[in-house]
């Protein structure tokens, strides 16, 4: 990379990815390294067709202008995104040569531009390949340098002690252990935990032992009234010989009866319960009824991620460029994605109604309780507590159950990482969103969020300017040097804020998870499509009606002060009186 | 073993409506009537085994009908006006649909000529007596005869109106038009009442009848004008007036006079002279001449729809039919083209469009995903749901037939050439195509009243064959000719609808409700074949000269069926009126009835509207500039994949504009944008109701802030008057949803408001079963399902 030109921006106004991101960005307003300018390349658009103009690569993103058309054609996305970069075909083809970028959101981009100065081209690529793949070439991730300065410290939105707090722990069933506190009870898991009272810390240990990867059963949630919780863990070791745990049995028991309104225990196993039970020859499986006695095991049948991140490739082909109008529907059917939507949706579902009406706790596990488990419980709460569908409880979800609980998204995702075929990959937090959003179709009106705020988060998953999503664990996260995604939502909460949203208060939300309720989200993965335009026409005409209700009563008031002033003194003139002016509402029978 | 016995009980089941209107009628039951009802039962009883019943209840029969006997006679639904009992059978028990538990509500199941009614032994509650939307003429457990679909017996046998044998079943399942089910057990009642309930609802629901039988004669002739219009007299005439009937010259030239064509209106036909098929009043082109319009009895004559600013025009017709003189075909043709000024497309719809029998045989299978009999069904036809919705061809054929709209609008829009439609008989897709045309092109018809003269002009006064296509008589000769023409057109609606929610005067549930109410046999609307049938029977009903001509309610006389809470309903909170940049010449076009009512433009009093209907000068340009007729008989078939690729940019062309809701509206036809209509088809699906959920939540917010501007915009008039002398006059209190809706939580509202009001308030989710089974992802390459998490064994840690 060498001396490059250093051009940091004077001052640091920061517009982040927009959606679309096509025609927005005033450029050279970010803190990043400008790496290439290319002229006389050709974007190839599926939908507009062969565009020229100039390519420029940073060590953030790539930004393509084309000056043709009116208005200007802008593409601008971060490096982050892309998951593939190759070359396509040779200098055969007229002279031209042409690369493809693989991207993680759903779209894939193509380029080209005249064979003649070979450096060029293989400048383009290598770069490329490069500030795309910065962990792949020992370089650090943008996000780790991105210096912007916001209002509010995005980290300080979530504060465990605060949350439990919230939810009214500790109480005299449950303490918060600081077992954790250096990560060496589990290096996976948060450093605070809510775990029964009556078990000391060095039992916790031996629970461990028998728990996969140390991630004991802890509590996320409490039901405010019935006490009823929701508890997350791993798979226990049982193994082929079915191996048992005194220690894991009691301390099932203790949850079961730190609620005085149910003699039973749920056990919702997220998996298929052929997977669990194959699970045994590896050491692992699931909690025998024998063994635990009142407790009920639940399998959910949902599959694992390998079969998750197939049905997303199988998604993108079908929608991405075009959309094959006549099987529509059989092709999204084949590509399974709203079904596992579905089972996701339904275990949630399951699990709530469960604390809910059944007023019992539950216990939701998978195999390592990172993916399946994080959906889960995830969504089980969004249904159970209205504070995780406001913007900041949701903010507070995701930090808990998601990032200090140890969902893989460095593993997941793969940022910066070239290996794209890597099997670790898979969209379990991109289908956790999809639930959401489709309980957000489904009660228009419960959510404080609206559909951009979802779209942006899903963009800053993958597009490597934001610290919330770097790392494995809340131990790797080295939270000092990042800026979180928080701070830039919240510098700006009424982009994301849905204005039909009434608080519901302590309104339970039951999703319908019939095939006829689902659909396929549009907004999100058919967004580059331009026939499909996003349409928010309710909003909108919220907001126009809001606007006109201020300025109404203004006028109302205004015409209140003149009434008593006149009354006050009868001798005034008629002329300029503001009923003049009024252009009447628009009203209908 | 053909006997006596069997010829009587034919006899008796002809006369059957006669004989229980009699039996029914009669104060007393005179001995003669008894030996007939008492030959009556004995015939049941000997054709048919006695019905074991088979269902387990918490009580037993004998205890039911010691209970409830007594209370029998008083048993009915009320009445309305000339509506009779025909039979009636007590200690029937209605499953609720609800659950799979085989529990029900025990009752008195009757026929009447209107219905078939359900009347709970239980007293209702509270809740079920305040339902909003509570359509006057039949109840939530009320079933018109002309509703019903299909009736099933034991074992889910369907059964057919002439192979009644003298048995029935113990179970009885009822599949209504408008996707209602309702199941009822015969097993506890007394045996020839089941047998009578049973023989008497196939009578009247499966067989065919002549047209006098439908309820709309008797009730018209039970209720007089002066009975009717208590209290909503005044407002039901100025509605009746504002919806364009499209029954007098008047009509037509206004609504010609608006769109500023310039065209003949023809009034030969007006006591169906020419021909009875042809409708009273019509509009050709200038140049067809009366020798044409006798000579051929108006077949082949192109009949116009509607102008386009540009100064073209679409006309429908019948199919030429070839044989006829060559000429005719090209003197029409010419005619169209207002002697060569414009070019002329033609469309033979036949040709492009599915026929009325595929879009039967489509909706049949689609209906069947909505007509739920138990839960377990419900979810296994879940796991197949999107493969079943492409299969049926339902959402394809709604896509058809909104690219062939968009096609003629481009036509219209961007080439300026007159556009001819065709299609056999000109009157299903003709109206279908040009209906959604004018939607597209004219913010007029997307008001409630515009709309309402849209369907008048094109459907009621356009000749579509109601009677035929419903087939209400269940004649055998017309099973071919059913087909749910209307109702394919108001799902085109509901897409453009629910692709452009604001420019959409009336709401989602009006479409809903108008595509019940053509199976609501009261209304003159649907139950006619064209004009010239409508006349002869409304008219022969009529036997005293001095009586006038039957005056039945068209389905615009809303109040017929809802109060004025429930029509706010109708109304969609979302549109925004045009904003009138000149307000002052609008006024003094606006009669002052309307402004009260705060009613939008009524085709009587339009003003030419700015913007759209351009000015003369425009419109001359045009005609000076356009090109010669270029272009005969396409070739459809040539042409359709180009077709479609123009479409597309036309579609293009237009979306990249800024979206005017008072415009031009094209909908999106790509794969995702045509949807299943979900008020429509899922409100009586306990297990799919969103409760606290749905467009509703959503709606009662905009309607909610709405009322709270139209109330600050009141007070500001009320200071305004007090303030200045000049005042306008205080603004009519504007309806609005707003105060029928926000007054409940939307908490407590579900999915399927209006519909259904969830009595439920235990409200337990429900649970997909058998989930597992859909997804066959086992035979995936590499077996992905069979691994573990992370990557496999040799990438565990």
């Amino acid at each position: 990379m060498g001396a490059n030109v250093r051009k940091r921006a004077r001052h640091g106004y920061v517009t982040p990815l927009l959606w679309p991101s096509i025609g927005y960005f005033e450029f050279n307003v970010m803190t990043c390294l400008n790496l290439l300018t290319a002229k006389d390349v050709t974007y190839i658009c599926p939908y507009i067709g062969a565009l020229r103009g100039t390519l420029t690569v940073t060590n953030y993103r790539l930004f393509f202008k084309c000056m043709d058309r009116e208005p200007a054609f802008v593409l601008d996305l971060p490096l982050g995104v892309v998951s593939r970069v190759e070359k396509i075909g040779g200098a055969s083809s007229r002279g031209e040569v042409s690369y493809g970028l693989a991207c993680k959101d759903i779209r894939n981009l193509r380029f080209a531009h005249k064979q003649m100065e070979d450096s060029l081209r293989k400048s383009i690529f290598e770069i490329l390949m490069k500030c795309a793949f910065p962990v792949s070439n020992g370089l650090t991730i943008f996000a780790f340098e991105y210096g912007q300065v916001y209002p509010e410290n995005g980290w300080k939105v979530y504060d465990a002690q605060a949350e439990y707090k919230r939810q009214g722990l500790p109480n005299e069933s449950w303490r918060i252990t600081k077992v954790n506190d250096h990560y060496e009870l589990c290096d996976t898991y948060p450093s605070t935990l809510v775990v029964p009272v009556n078990i000391p810390d060095e039992e916790l240990k031996r629970v461990a032992a028998f728990r996969a990867k140390g991630r004991i059963p802890v509590l996320s949630w409490i039901h405010p009234e019935s006490q009823a919780t929701v508890i997350r863990c791993s798979q226990p070791m049982v193994g082929v010989n079915g191996k048992r745990s005194k220690d894991d049995e009691k301390y099932l028991q203790t949850i079961m009866d730190a609620n005085a309104q149910s003699h039973k225990l749920f056990i919702f196993d997220a998996r298929p319960s052929v997977n669990a039970a194959a699970n045994k020859m590896k050491g692992g499986g699931y909690e025998s009824e024998d063994a635990y006695q009142n407790a009920e095991l639940v399998f959910l049948d949902i599959h694992n991620i390998h079969v998750m991140r197939e049905s997303l490739r199988k998604l993108k082909e079908v929608v991405y460029p075009n959309i094959e109008e006549s099987h529509w529907f059989s092709n999204l059917e084949s590509t399974h994605w709203l079904e596992h939507i579905k089972l996701i949706l339904a275990g949630a579902l399951r699990i709530a109604d469960k604390v809910e009406s059944g007023k019992t706790s539950v216990v939701v596990h998978c195999s390592d309780g990172w993916d399946r488990t994080a959906q889960l419980a995830s969504l089980a709460m969004v249904m159970l507590d209205g504070h995780y569908r406001t913007i900041r409880g949701f903010q507070v979800l995701l930090e808990k159950e998601w990032l200090s609980f140890g969902h893989r998204f460095q593993l997941r995702i793969g940022h910066g990482d070239k290996n794209h075929t890597d099997a670790d990959r898979s969209p379990v937090f991109l289908q956790f969103i999809d639930c959401v959003w489709q309980m957000t179709r489904q009660f228009p009106a419960a959510f404080e969020f609206n559909e951009y705020f979802l779209i942006t988060i899903l963009d800053h998953l993958y597009s490597c300017l934001f610290g919330t999503f770097m790392c494995n664990s809340e131990q790797q996260r080295v939270k000092e040097k990042t800026v979180s995604l928080w701070a830039y939502i919240n510098s700006q909460p009424e982009e994301f804020t849905n204005p039909l949203y009434v608080n519901y208060s302590n309104h339970v939300l039951f999703p319908v998870v019939s095939m006829r309720h689902l659909e396929l989200w549009v907004g999100y993965y058919i967004r580059w499509n331009p026939r499909m335009r996003p349409q928010e026409p309710v909003h909108q005409r919220y907001k126009e009606l809001l606007a006109k209700r201020a300025e109404l009563q203004k006028r109302v008031e205004e015409l209140q002060r003149e009434v008593t002033n006149r009354s006050a003194s009868s001798s005034s003139e008629r002329a300029g009186s503001p009923t003049r002016s009024i252009t009447p509402v628009q009203t209908f029978v | 073993m053909f006997d006596g016995r069997v010829l009587l009980k034919q006899v008796i089941l002809l006369f059957w409506p006669l004989i229980s209107t009699w039996v029914q009628g009669a104060e007393k039951i005179d001995s003669c009537q008894l030996q007939v009802l008492e030959m009556l039962s004995s015939l049941g009883s000997a054709g048919g085994k006695s019905a074991k019943p088979s269902f387990v209840s918490y009580v037993t029969p004998e205890e039911i009908k010691s209970e409830k006997e007594p209370s029998r006679k008083e048993k009915h639904p009320d009445l309305l006006p000339g509506e009779v009992v025909f039979c009636s059978a007590s200690t029937v028990l209605k499953y609720t649909q609800d659950d799979l538990s085989q529990r029900g509500v025990f009752g008195v199941l009757l026929c009447t000529n209107f219905r078939v009614s359900f009347v709970s032994d239980e007293e209702p509650t509270e809740e079920m007596v305040r339902t909003l939307f509570k359509n006057k003429l039949y109840g939530e457990n009320d079933i018109p005869l002309s509703c019903v679909d299909n009736i099933y017996g034991d074992k889910r046998k369907l059964i057919t109106g002439g192979l009644v044998k003298n048995k029935y079943p113990s179970k009885m399942i009822i599949h209504c038009k408008d996707l209602r089910v309702f199941q009822f057990s015969l097993s506890f009642s007394k045996e020839e009442d089941a047998k009578k309930i049973f023989q008497g609802i196939v009578h009247h629901c499966l067989e065919p009848k002549s047209l006098r039988c439908l309820f709309a004669f008797s009730y018209c002739e039970n209720t007089s004008p002066n009975r009717k219009c208590v209290g909503g007299l005044f407002t039901k005439l100025l509605r009746k007036k504002q919806t364009v009937m499209f029954d007098s010259v008047e009509d037509w030239t206004q609504d010609m006079k608006r769109t500023k064509g310039n065209c003949r209106v023809v009034s030969e036909n007006s006591n169906f002279e020419l021909s009875p098929k042809l409708p009273q009043y019509f509009i050709v082109p200038k140049n067809v001449s009366d020798e044409d319009l006798t000579k051929y009895q108006g077949k082949g004559l192109p009949m116009w729809c509607w102008s386009h600013h540009s100064g073209c025009a679409l006309f429908k017709t019948a199919s030429i039919p070839l044989v006829q003189e060559d000429n005719v075909c090209c003197r029409m043709l010419t005619a169209v083209a207002h002697n060569h000024l414009y070019s002329v497309k033609t469309e033979d719809l036949s040709d492009t469009l599915p026929t009325v029998q595929d879009i039967l045989l489509s909706y049949n299978k689609f209906k069947q995903f909505f007509l739920i009999d138990n839960t377990t069904e419900f979810w296994m036809s879940d796991m197949k749901w999107f493969s079943s919705l492409d299969n049926c061809g339902w959402l394809d054929i709604i896509r058809q037939c909104l690219q062939k709209a968009v096609e003629v609008v481009e036509s219209l829009e961007k080439e300026n050439t007159n556009v001819l439609i065709m299609e056999e008989g000109g009157s299903d897709l003709c109206c279908v195509v040009s209906s959604l045309v004018q939607l597209m092109l004219d913010p007029y018809y997307r008001t409630l009243l515009g709309f309402q003269s849209l369907v008048q002009k094109e459907w009621v006064a356009g000749g579509h064959a109601f009677l035929d296509r419903s087939n209400h008589l269940h004649l055998k000769d017309k099973v071919e000719s059913q087909s749910p023409v209307f109702l394919l057109f108001l799902e085109c609606v509901w897409q453009l609808q629910q692709q452009h929610g604001p420019a959409f005067q009336f709401s989602e549930t009006y479409l809903t409700v108008l595509s019940d109410s053509v199976h609501v046999p009261v209304f003159t609307t649907f139950l006619f074949n064209n004009d010239g049938h409508r006349d002869s029977l409304l008219r022969a009903e009529s036997p005293h000269t001095q009586r006038s001509p039957l005056n039945c309610p068209t389905v615009w006389d809303w109040s017929v069926q809802f109060d004025c809470k429930a029509q706010d309903l109708f109304t969609n909170p979302l549109y925004t009126e045009k904003p009138k940049q000149d307000t002052s010449v609008r006024k003094s076009y606006r009669p002052r009835h309307l402004r009260q009512l705060s009613l939008p433009s009524s085709a009587f009093k339009t003003p030419p509207k700015k913007g759209f209907f351009k000015d003369e000068a425009d419109n001359l340009k045009k005609i000076l500039g356009v090109k010669r007729l270029s272009r005969w008989m396409l070739s459809p078939s040539s042409d359709s994949p180009q077709t479609s690729s123009s479409v597309r940019e036309f579609y293009e062309a237009w979306q990249t504009k800024p979206l005017d809701y008072h415009g031009l509206l094209l909908p999106c036809l790509d794969g995702p944008s045509i949807r299943v209509w979900m008020q429509r088809y899922l409100r009586w699906i306990h297990d799919v109701q969103i409760l606290g959920g749905g467009p509703v939540a959503m709606l009662s917010k905009v309607s909610e802030i709405l009322g709270e501007v139209q109330e600050l915009q009141r007070q500001l008039d009320r200071h305004g008057c007090t303030l200045t002398s000049n005042h306008k006059g205080a603004r009519p209190r504007a309806k609005t949803a707003a105060a029928v809706i926000a007054a409940r939580s939307s908490v407590r509202l579900s999915s399927s408001f209006p519909f259904v009001t969830s009595r439920n308030w235990a409200f337990k989710p429900a649970i997909p079963t058998s989930l597992l089974q859909s997804l066959m992802v086992t035979g995936m390459p590499g077996n992905l399902a069979d691994r573990e998490d992370d990557g496999g064994p040799e990438s565990l840690v």
